[in-house]
């Protein structure tokens, strides 16, 4: 079994100290020019056991999860895998003692970004899939009551005579049969 | 030939006109697909944020379900699904005692050995040659007028060691399906940039930038549509592209078509069957 350095090292299946900063990451990030740290620094900061600094920069949640730096990396340092690590750290640090520890009040991206997650999965946990009507409805009045700058009605209201026009939307979503197995695997996955 | 079907939920939702060309692509090509019997969401996204074996069971079951009913190839005409899917199973692969604990998790035994396939690996499986035969002899009063700018997006060919697929920088399979059915495809530059895929909703302006650059500089190579074959991909180029235009203060009227929807035309199948009335852009 193979050591890894630090815990984001070990959940992302990589090893950031293998990167030598040549900036390639950065250098084919989409987003990169949106981010207070483009994804070079960021993988600096984990290899200097920063992670907390990584994880506080709104960069995590403005990353597009394209994959582009993984595969362009000359040192398979998988730095999507990495943003996912430090997501997930991130999100999971908000829900414990360690918010209270944190600096800074999380980023409006940041804070869109895991409140849809968030809505996304519960979605699922529910039906067994993704019902859009009930999903947006979700993330908008959440993201809304959090003052998120998340228009809450009026786009979403004046798309949606020419979704239906066009045949797309679905007042009614799908559920699988079998859903007491999909709240078994939610629950040993998240709580076991 | 019969493959296994995993639609996954865009496609039974609002991409709904990608089911559609789908299916009726594959039925006049004689190409019989079986639903996968009460699949489950793959997590998409927000669970590769959230939690990593959340990541990794939801695709299991849907592996596990497969595998049960004897379903060896699998089409998932989503590259959020393929990829997904593919992802868990080579982990599985990969690791036995992985394999056992998510056998335990999902309640079925699942060892990942299905064959995950996009929609472009299908077509490759029915052949390039038997596509030749099967197009109609008018085909190309229906799409000779075509100049596409393929679109290939992220996840299609990345990660390029896990998906294995085409050529990660300069893809060209969806190249050579047009080129069998008659339609020009044009070079340009944005074949894998990415679109912002599922921040659709929660970082839009984002998407409409990614979106602006893509359509911009298709438009600058010649192309008179984009072609794609995810339904992400297509959400935030068609649906979105009215924001696009307001937000940039451009006019790109440009028509985007599933892969699906000109090999149907091609074969001769009505642009309603294929669900081409439910796109929004390039009406003008």
């Amino acid at each position: 079994m193979q050591q890894f350095p630090s815990p984001i090292d070990s959940l992302a299946h990589t090893r950031v100290t293998e990167c030598y900063q040549c900036g390639k990451c950065t250098a084919g990030c989409p987003v990169a020019e949106r981010m207070d740290r483009p994804p070079n620094q960021l993988m600096r900061l984990v290899q200097l056991g920063l992670q907390e600094r990584a994880m506080e920069s709104e960069a995590i949640w403005l990353c597009v999860a394209c994959q582009t730096c993984s595969a362009r990396c000359p040192k398979s340092v998988d730095c999507a895998g990495v943003m996912d690590a430090l997501r997930e750290l991130s999100a999971s640090a908000k829900t414990s003692a360690d918010q209270s520890a944190r600096k800074s009040v999380p980023a409006p991206a940041q804070r869109r970004t895991v409140i849809f997650q968030k809505a996304f999965l519960q979605n699922i946990r529910r039906n067994g899939r993704i019902n859009e009507l009930e999903l947006v409805g979700e993330f908008k009045i959440r993201g809304f009551l959090g003052d998120l700058s998340v228009p809450l009605l009026m786009k979403d209201a004046l798309l949606a005579p020419r979704l239906a026009q066009h045949g797309k939307l679905h007042l009614v979503g799908e559920r699988v049969r079998d859903r007491g197995v999909v709240g078994r695997i939610f629950q040993r996955c998240m709580e076991g | 030939m019969e493959f296994g079907y995993y639609p996954g939920c865009a496609l039974h939702g609002s991409s709904n006109d990608y089911q559609a060309s789908v299916g009726a692509c594959m039925k006049a090509l004689g190409v019989g697909l079986r639903e996968l019997d009460d699949w489950i969401c793959c997590g998409a996204s927000a669970a590769h944020s959230i939690n990593h074996k959340l990541s990794q069971a939801l695709p299991a079951r849907n592996l596990a379900l497969a595998e049960r009913d004897g379903l060896g190839e699998l089409l998932a005409p989503c590259p959020m699904c393929s990829m997904e899917l593919i992802k868990a199973a080579q982990a599985m692969r990969d690791d036995a005692a992985l394999g056992r604990e998510m056998s335990e998790i999902v309640e079925l035994p699942v060892s990942g050995r299905t064959s995950v396939l996009n929609l472009i690996q299908v077509f490759q499986k029915v052949g390039l040659d038997a596509i030749r035969v099967a197009i109609k002899p008018d085909s190309a009063e229906r799409v000779g007028g075509y100049k596409a700018a393929c679109y290939y997006g992220c996840l299609l060919t990345r990660p390029p060691k896990l998906l294995q697929f085409d050529d990660p920088e300069q893809p060209g399979s969806m190249e050579e399906i047009l080129g069998a059915i008659g339609v020009t495809t044009v070079d340009w530059n944005f074949k894998t940039e990415c679109c912002g895929a599922g921040m659709t909703m929660a970082n839009e302006e984002t998407v409409l930038d990614l979106g602006h650059k893509i359509l911009a500089n298709a438009a600058a190579h010649g192309a008179n549509c984009v072609v794609v074959a995810c339904p992400m991909c297509h959400v935030n180029l068609d649906m979105k592209q009215a924001a696009v235009e307001a937000r940039h203060g451009v006019r790109l009227d440009m028509p985007i078509y599933y892969l699906s929807d000109l090999v149907g035309l091609a074969l001769g199948i009505e642009p309603r069957a294929l669900g081409i009335d439910r796109h929004f852009a390039g009406k003008r």
